[in-house]
């Protein structure tokens, strides 16, 4: 169960290799955390934030999942609801693309949209069905900046979280009252090795600093949460930015 | 009928309730649970034996600050639709009644007749159940031991859709005592009361300069006094540390009333205010607001004032006068925190209170007590020594990590923290605060094998 301050003591991460959500389950592991599922495509990353994770003294369990696969979701994640409540579930997965490259391989853009949005859709609702059978729990997706208004730098990524926080909200609006909290997070650039090579964006954040963003969220029973913060201000900004003088914008 | 009565019928006989946010009085951690409240003893063994595989937990009025009267994903059986009053023996001083009933209404009921509860919370708004459920404890714990010490028997739907008659001194009494209704629902129970000769209370107060004038004043003359505590006050600092108001008294003696009010010594007034609105702005109780608070309410009260007449409500009771008073938290809501060093550990109540006070916490009702001798429950909370209890916004930055810290040199001392007030302790000191938990948990096992009560609380803690 959560206890007042939202800390839950049994997390699921959907996406267990992400550096986002490792830094998130270390963060909870250090306050209430004892048991942790990592879900994943099995390889030796996986195992190895298993491990990393159980050094701190977790109860930690890997799960085969992968995002490209949602007719295999119900059973994967089922078996985890399965073995005893759990208090949070962290929807982490997704991947980058290569924007050029994507641009002219239609078939890996898809992959783009199909793992950052239809993956987490059906995952998604997994989640929720059985948060809400158990009657408490917070399912915290991990959107971005990038979702809140196309780029032309990146656009199929942003278009592909733009569907997942969308998908997200409605979903918060869904289950409000039924007890199970949704928790849409809005990172900026996080320095990670998914955005390694790449140009630094202003405001660039860390896992870390996502995870302390998360663990107050969760206090505050926060529906959105941005990371750092005062993104919040600047995309509400953005967002208005006639469409002539966005395109010109060095973003 | 009323429109009220109606409306708890329909809600009563409702197939399959929806599942309904529920929260504790302190308003964190919200789950969804079916509410299900029972209108005669049929419909509460109904409740019972189909609540589902989530089980069930019984509640009361709701006063528990954290998360025990909740069940995620569950039923939660509201038990004050069972709240008559059976039998009271005028001349014994005892009460028979159901479980349901409000220590309010029951104070309506016995003042006339010249017999007062013989433990009383800071709030008359809680059940007879959920009194025997959290083994509670009033200003008289020094004397008169906690809720269950008068407790003869009561009458306890248990996991297996049956009825048990339960005496003191058995087992399942004592692991019912304090045990958070996980034992099963108490139905009835009879009551040993005080006889008392006016509905006043004769009040002392004193200052106490800080922790250790307070200490030392409790120590020397709390035995003159069937009722005793002291507001604390946290925010003060250096010198002023642990500052207080006592506030001990008994009931007055029917000669001590002026002649004005002995014709009718037994009368129970109440007074309620305005209730707190719904919606209130966080950081209303800053450590700004209540460092005034705190200040004026420390200067107003008199160096030493004796014999003051009080009415019961002022008493013992002052928040009950304004409904809903835990909304002036905001929707954050707050932590209540209590816990018990046994006598000789003064140290570590002092290091608590400093570390508190270096925190600056915004409490304003922050209260200090002995307790007396600690009573059989085994999950029952006092124990000989000092008892602090103190309200927190639950937004205040570094709070969990600090009661983390408080909670272990609670358990260093060799005491413990207070589960109907609990919403965050570290399960895994628990089984070092309450040395009687493994029978609790084998009674349990036996008692109710399929699980059928439990509750948030259960499971946060493993109980």
């Amino acid at each position: 169960m959560k206890d007042a301050f939202g800390l839950p003591q049994s997390l699921l991460i959907l996406g267990g290799t992400s550096e986002i959500a490792l830094a998130t389950a270390r963060r909870l592991i250090a306050r209430r955390t004892r048991t942790v599922w990592l879900a994943g495509r099995p390889s030796p990353a996986l195992e190895e934030s298993a491990e990393q994770l159980r050094g701190l003294g977790a109860d930690v369990h890997t799960v085969a999942f992968d995002a490209l696969d949602p007719d295999a979701h119900e059973a994967a994640l089922g078996k985890v609801f399965a073995e005893g409540d759990v208090d949070m579930v962290l929807l982490a997965f997704g991947i980058l693309g290569d924007q050029a490259n994507d641009e002219r391989e239609p078939a890996a853009a898809v992959r783009v949209a199909q793992t950052n949005y239809t993956g987490a859709v059906s995952a998604g609702l997994v989640s929720a069905r059985a948060l809400q059978t158990q009657g408490h729990g917070s399912l915290v997706v991990l959107s971005s900046v990038a979702g809140e208004r196309a780029r032309r730098a990146n656009f199929i990524y942003g278009s592909s979280k733009a569907g997942l926080d969308a998908f997200a909200q409605g979903l918060g609006d869904a289950l409000y009252g039924t007890g199970v909290h949704v928790m849409v997070v809005r990172p900026g650039f996080v320095r990670s090795k998914m955005t390694a090579g790449l140009p630094e964006a202003p405001l660039a954040t860390t896992p870390e600093a996502v995870a302390t963003a998360v663990e107050l969220g969760l206090r505050r029973r926060s529906e959105t949460v941005w990371v750092p913060g005062t993104l919040r201000v600047v995309m509400s900004a953005l967002r208005h930015v006639p469409r002539g003088l966005f395109r010109r914008l060095p973003l | 009928m009323s429109a009220d009565a109606a409306q708890d019928i329909a809600s009563a006989t409702a197939p399959a309730s929806l599942p309904v946010p529920v929260t504790g009085w302190g308003r964190t951690a919200p789950t969804a649970a079916r509410l299900i409240r029972p209108g005669t003893y049929e419909e509460a063994v109904t409740a019972v034996r189909e609540c589902g595989a989530r089980g069930g937990i019984p509640r009361g009025l709701g006063r528990a600050y954290g998360d025990a009267a909740q069940n995620a994903g569950g039923a939660v059986l509201d038990m004050t639709g069972l709240d008559r009053v059976h039998a009271i023996d005028a001349a014994g001083g005892t009460v028979l009644c159901d479980a349901g009933i409000s220590l309010h209404r029951l104070m309506e009921v016995l003042l006339p007749l010249g017999w007062f509860v013989p433990v009383t919370p800071g709030t008359r708004y809680v059940t007879v159940g959920g009194a025997i459920g959290a083994d509670i404890h009033g200003k008289n714990h020094h004397v008169s031991g906690s809720f269950s010490r008068h407790v003869l028997s009561f009458e306890l739907l248990t996991a297996d859709g049956s009825i048990r008659t339960v005496s003191r001194g058995t087992p399942l009494f004592d692991a019912t005592a304090g045990g958070m209704g996980l034992t099963g629902v108490i139905l009835t129970a009879t009551v040993q009361l005080l006889p008392v000769e006016t509905s006043l209370m004769s009040v002392d107060t004193e200052r106490a300069t800080d922790l250790d004038d307070l200490m030392a004043r409790l120590t020397a003359t709390d035995h003159h006094y069937r009722y005793s505590v002291a507001w604390i006050d946290l925010l003060a600092r250096g010198a002023a540390t642990g500052r207080a108001v006592l506030t001990r008294g008994d009931h007055a003696p029917l000669d001590a009333l002026p002649a004005s009010t002995r014709r009718a010594p037994l009368e129970f007034q109440t007074r309620r205010l305005l209730a707190a609105p719904a919606f209130l702005p966080e950081g209303l109780l800053s450590r700004t607001t209540v460092g005034l608070f705190n200040e004026l309410w420390y200067r107003r009260a008199p160096r030493a004032r004796t014999g003051q007449l009080q009415r019961i409500p002022t008493f013992f009771h002052p928040l009950d006068g304004v409904p809903h008073w835990n909304r002036v938290y905001g929707r954050g809501g707050f932590v209540q925190y209590q816990f018990v060093v046994g006598h000789g550990q003064e140290d570590a109540l002092r290091r608590i209170v400093r570390r508190i006070s270096e925190h600056r916490c915004p409490s304003f009702l922050a209260v200090l007590k002995r307790f007396g001798e600690a009573d059989p429950g085994w999950l029952s909370f006092p124990v000989p020594g000092w008892t602090l209890a103190l309200d927190i916004p639950a937004g205040l930055p570094g709070l969990g990590a600090l009661l983390d810290r408080l909670d272990e040199d609670v358990a260093e001392a060799g005491g413990r923290v207070y589960l109907a007030k609990d919403s965050r302790l570290r399960p895994e000191l628990l089984a070092a605060m309450y040395p009687r938990l493994d029978d609790f948990r084998t009674l349990r096992a036996e008692l109710d094998p399929r699980g059928v009560f439990v509750s948030d609380l259960a499971r946060r803690l493993t109980l």
